[in-house]
């Protein structure tokens, strides 16, 4: 017998005494367990408003309490002054930044040397870089978090390496919860999933001296989302 | 060599009289305890969601063959390699076998509380690769060459100037005992290891059956480097880890994060499905899982404290445990601590070895009040204790409730053992407080009230 | 009503002041208060160590003196959990599992019982002090005691009620534990007596003599500036 027939046998033969229901008595013991659905969930989890307008608030007030910086762009135009204005005020000298409607035209808003990692390259070069430019599946408001995976923000490293991440969304990404952020994925990319899925939530963080909060621990110190 | 038991005794005696340890620790949880209850209001239903958690991880637990068979089947179609690893020393030799094979010389970990229980690190280092714990906590304690002390928070006990002393000492950099300069110095240092990396190795929070990946919480970015530089990828899973479907973690994944830390949620929640994909520019060419058992299916087996396999590790029970609060996670001296590692320990190590930990408790409960999977953890103390008790008796305790039994239920003897006490007592002010005095236990720190005059009974008995 | 007063071991010895106050509290109130006489413990320490079968051999003397009892007030919360919660437990599978399922929707601690039984929060009591609760574990969390308590004190004239940081955190006794550990147990009694005195409150109150005896026990010891009294022992005093 293999390893994995031999650990399923002693499962199986470990599991044939059933065990009570967890919160019941013996006594009142139901058969099989409840599982929830998304309305059960959303009955529990912290409350997220109905309309589009008290999503963006909540995400936006979540992205300032987590020090993420978010703005609201009223479109690409305002991008190209956005992105501009921070290179100048950050110092960038070379970004990161991976194809796409958004990050393209970030990229030739930019003007700078740009690691594009649509195509194999050198991760001491990407470690080189200030700033990670990425787009991203959807903007969560119960969190305020961003959702990448490895296929739409060019790769695992990129939006974690450099010490900004700048995260690109439209208002259309908006979603209100983590049960409609997961359903989103289901429908995106059931039919093959990317290797990396990713919500983040706020610039790296560590509370581990004297549980004092420092951004900055591994991943970017910064992190600044420009919804249009 | 002195056994687990004593060794507890001397190091709780010693810490439990640190007031220092005392007042580090009762300030962390004091500022961790005020963010958790605000997580916990935010919840429309808090305890409906403990239910909810709780019953999800009754399914995954008791159907885990089922859902262990499709969680490898689906991360298998992507290209990862499971391997079943039975004993610790199984999953020991598979990773330094997958090492070898990838002739790595540097090793970079993101945390992983599996990873401490077989060992792991010690058997690389002593193999001859250079092994970096990422996690800025475990990156300090490692350093210092000392176990975590805490599940979620390894370097809670140290303070700024313990940490500066050994970035001084180990790292040649301290530039001052400020953390965020402190943090600095970690990050350049680490930064420079994720890069030379040949093999990331990670643990993981939960396994999900229904898309074959695994789920990593952390907040520091240093699993999402593990996980995406070296050109391969090993994590190492408990068995027990496995929830049925994605949108299980839109629950799972806050409660982990209110409990854990007091966040909404932590800063990177990140699932794994496979190696680089096709398409994919980035990522570990190679990808492997290793399954671990090492006795959790004995305690699979045991129906009465099955539950205990539903813990996700969040660390909550230790932070509301006031034997952890007061002897801190090393004098328990194995891999899990607190009220969980209390309940398990004696499982997975032995019962007469370990039964200790059980008994090390006032059983007041906070720690199954507190669990957002309602193990009933203070329960399970119980019953080990009774397992332990009819496995190896203790036979002075076994006459001595024995001898009780009739004293407690009959009057007279009662009576007669009341008069006898007020006797012992007099007498007992002779010894009070000395090596001789029976009650030592009780009366070398606080003292002991007298038998009334007249007792309840005694009264009672004045009025019919 | 014919109400069973249960008085547990500690209390008969160290304290039987609190069993008279509930005794006399009760009668006031126009009930009618039995004793039983045999049992003077509810096997709790046998259990709580893990020798079920000699907890057993107490347990039972006190489901049969229990028998046909119309309510059971037990003058603890560690031994209320104990027969309410615990008995089922102890007993199950064994042939007075029935009569311990039977007993425990019967049992009540001896403030839940005047506030949920009997609705009763106003005894006309005076206690002009500034006291602290001790909220002991098995009333708090088997029992679901938070609530009767404070209802009871804030009706006594007089009194101040300030909550203490650590109200809910244990201190310490544990039965056996605080013999087993007692260099753990006295660290949480300490932290517990911090806590209280941090309040400025001349009096911790509690529904549990038995975390009583472990936090005066330290207080004598160590010469704080706080004492302990009983609930009933509040109630009592006009």
């Amino acid at each position: 017998m293999s390893d994995r027939d031999n650990m399923l046998a002693r499962i199986r033969e470990a599991l044939s005494v059933a065990a009570p229901l967890p919160g019941h008595d013996h006594a009142t013991a139901r058969e099989t367990p409840v599982l929830s659905d998304i309305a059960d969930q959303r009955r529990v989890l912290p409350a997220v408003g109905q309309s589009f307008d008290e999503q963006l608030a909540l995400f936006r007030a979540n992205a300032t309490e987590l020090r993420a910086d978010f703005r609201l762009l009223n479109g690409v135009e305002a991008l190209a002054a956005e992105l501009n204005g921070l290179r100048v005020a950050e110092g960038w000298q070379r970004a990161a930044s991976h194809s796409g409607d958004l990050t393209g035209a970030a990229c030739r808003a930019l003007g700078l040397p740009v690691l594009l990692t649509d195509q194999a390259f050198d991760k001491r070069e990407l470690a080189a870089c200030d700033v990670g430019v990425t787009g991203c599946d959807a903007l969560v408001a119960q969190t305020g978090s961003v959702l990448v995976t490895s296929r739409s923000s060019g790769g695992r490293a990129l939006s974690v390496l450099p010490p900004h991440h700048v995260v690109l969304a439209r208002r259309a990404q908006l979603v209100p919860d983590l049960p409609a952020a997961f359903a989103l994925l289901k429908a995106k990319y059931g039919g093959g999933y990317p290797s990396m899925i990713s919500f983040i939530t706020g610039p790296s963080r560590t509370g581990d001296i004297e549980r004092i909060l420092v951004l900055g621990a591994h991943g970017p110190k910064k992190l600044t989302i420009l919804c249009l | 060599m002195s056994t687990p038991a004593a060794q507890f005794n001397q190091d709780a005696r010693r810490l439990s009289a640190d007031l220092r340890h005392r007042q580090t620790i009762q300030t962390a949880m004091g500022k961790y305890e005020v963010a958790r209850d605000q997580r916990k209001v935010a919840f429309q239903d808090w305890q409906a969601a403990r239910q909810m958690a709780a019953e999800t991880k009754w399914e995954a637990v008791n159907h885990l063959d089922r859902h262990l068979e499709q969680f490898v089947r689906n991360i298998e179609a992507r290209g990862a390699k499971v391997h079943w690893a039975g004993t610790d020393q199984q999953a020991r030799d598979l990773i330094l076998g997958i090492l070898r094979e990838k002739n790595a010389r540097v090793i970079v970990k993101s945390k992983a509380m599996t990873s401490e229980e077989i060992h792991l690190n010690e058997a690389m280092e002593h193999a001859g690769y250079e092994v970096v714990e990422s996690d800025l906590g475990e990156f300090i304690v490692q350093l210092r060459e000392e176990p975590p002390y805490h599940i979620v928070f390894p370097a809670m006990h140290l303070t700024r100037d313990e940490i500066k002393d050994v970035f001084q000492r180990k790292l040649g950099d301290a530039p001052s005992n400020n953390p965020e300069e402190l943090t600095m110095v970690a990050r350049r240092v680490l930064r420079e290891k994720y890069l030379q990396a040949d093999v990331g190795i990670t643990g993981a929070n939960f396994a999900i059956a229904e898309t074959g990946m695994l789920s990593i919480t952390e907040n520091e970015g240093n699993a999402r480097l593990t996980a995406a530089l070296p050109r391969t990828m090993i994590t190492l899973v408990g068995i027990e880890k496995v929830l049925p479907r994605l949108d299980d973690l839109a629950l799972f994944l806050p409660m982990l994060s209110a409990m854990g830390t007091g966040q909404t949620l932590s800063c990177y929640n990140t699932l794994y499905g496979g190696p680089r994909q096709p398409g994919e520019t980035d990522g570990p060419e190679e990808y492997h899982v290793v399954l671990l058992d090492n006795h959790r299916t004995a305690l699979l087996a045991d129906a009465e404290q099955r539950d205990s396999l539903h813990c996700i590790r969040c660390g909550a029970c230790l932070n509301v445990c006031p034997i952890f609060r007061n002897v801190g996670g090393h004098t328990y001296g194995t891999t899990y601590c607190g009220p969980i590692g209390a309940v398990i320990t004696p499982n997975l190590r032995g019962l007469d070895d370990w039964k200790h930990l059980s008994y090390a408790s006032s059983l007041c409960g906070a720690c199954s009040e507190t669990c957002p999977v309602k193990i009933n953890l203070h329960h399970h103390l119980l019953q080990n204790r009774r397992n332990a008790s009819r496995q190896k008796p203790s036979w002075w305790q076994k006459i001595a409730f024995k001898a009780f039994a009739p004293v407690a239920t009959r009057p007279a003897l009662w009576s007669l053992v009341t008069k006898m006490g007020r006797l012992g007592q007099k007498l007992h002010g002779l010894v009070k407080s000395s090596r001789l005095d029976p009650a030592y236990a009780w009366t070398k720190t606080r003292d002991l009230p007298p038998i009334a005059q007249q007792t309840f009974k005694e009264w009672w008995r004045t009025r019919s | 009503m014919k109400v069973t007063l249960f008085i547990p071991c500690f209390i008969d010895l160290f304290y039987p002041q609190v069993g008279v106050a509930m005794a006399r509290i009760l009668e006031r109130l126009g009930h009618t208060v039995v004793c039983p006489e045999g049992p003077a413990c509810c096997g709790q320490p046998a259990f709580n160590t893990g020798y079920w079968d000699e907890s057993r051999e107490v347990a039972i003397k006190v489901l049969e003196s229990l028998q046909g009892a119309e309510v059971v007030v037990i003058a603890s919360g560690s031994c209320g959990a104990m027969m309410k919660v615990f008995y089922p437990e102890l007993f199950a599978g064994t042939k007075h599992e029935a009569m311990a399922r039977e007993l425990a929707p019967k049992c009540y601690e001896f403030s839940a019982f005047l506030v949920n039984k009997l609705g009763v929060t106003d005894l006309g009591a005076r206690f002009p002090h500034k006291v602290t609760f001790h909220d002991g574990c098995h009333g708090l969390r088997e029992l679901n005691n938070k609530r009767p308590p404070r209802e009871l004190m804030a009706k006594v004239r007089g009194l101040e009620l300030v909550e203490m940081g650590a109200a809910e955190t244990c201190c310490g006794f544990g039965g056996t534990f605080s013999a087993k550990f007692p260099m753990i147990s006295t660290a949480m009694g300490e932290v517990k007596c911090a806590s209280a005195l941090e309040t400025s409150a001349e009096y911790i109150v509690s529904c549990d003599s038995s975390c009583l005896m472990q936090i005066q026990g330290l207080i004598d010891r160590q010469h704080k500036p706080i004492k302990t009294i009983h609930l009933a022992e509040i109630l009592i005093q006009q």
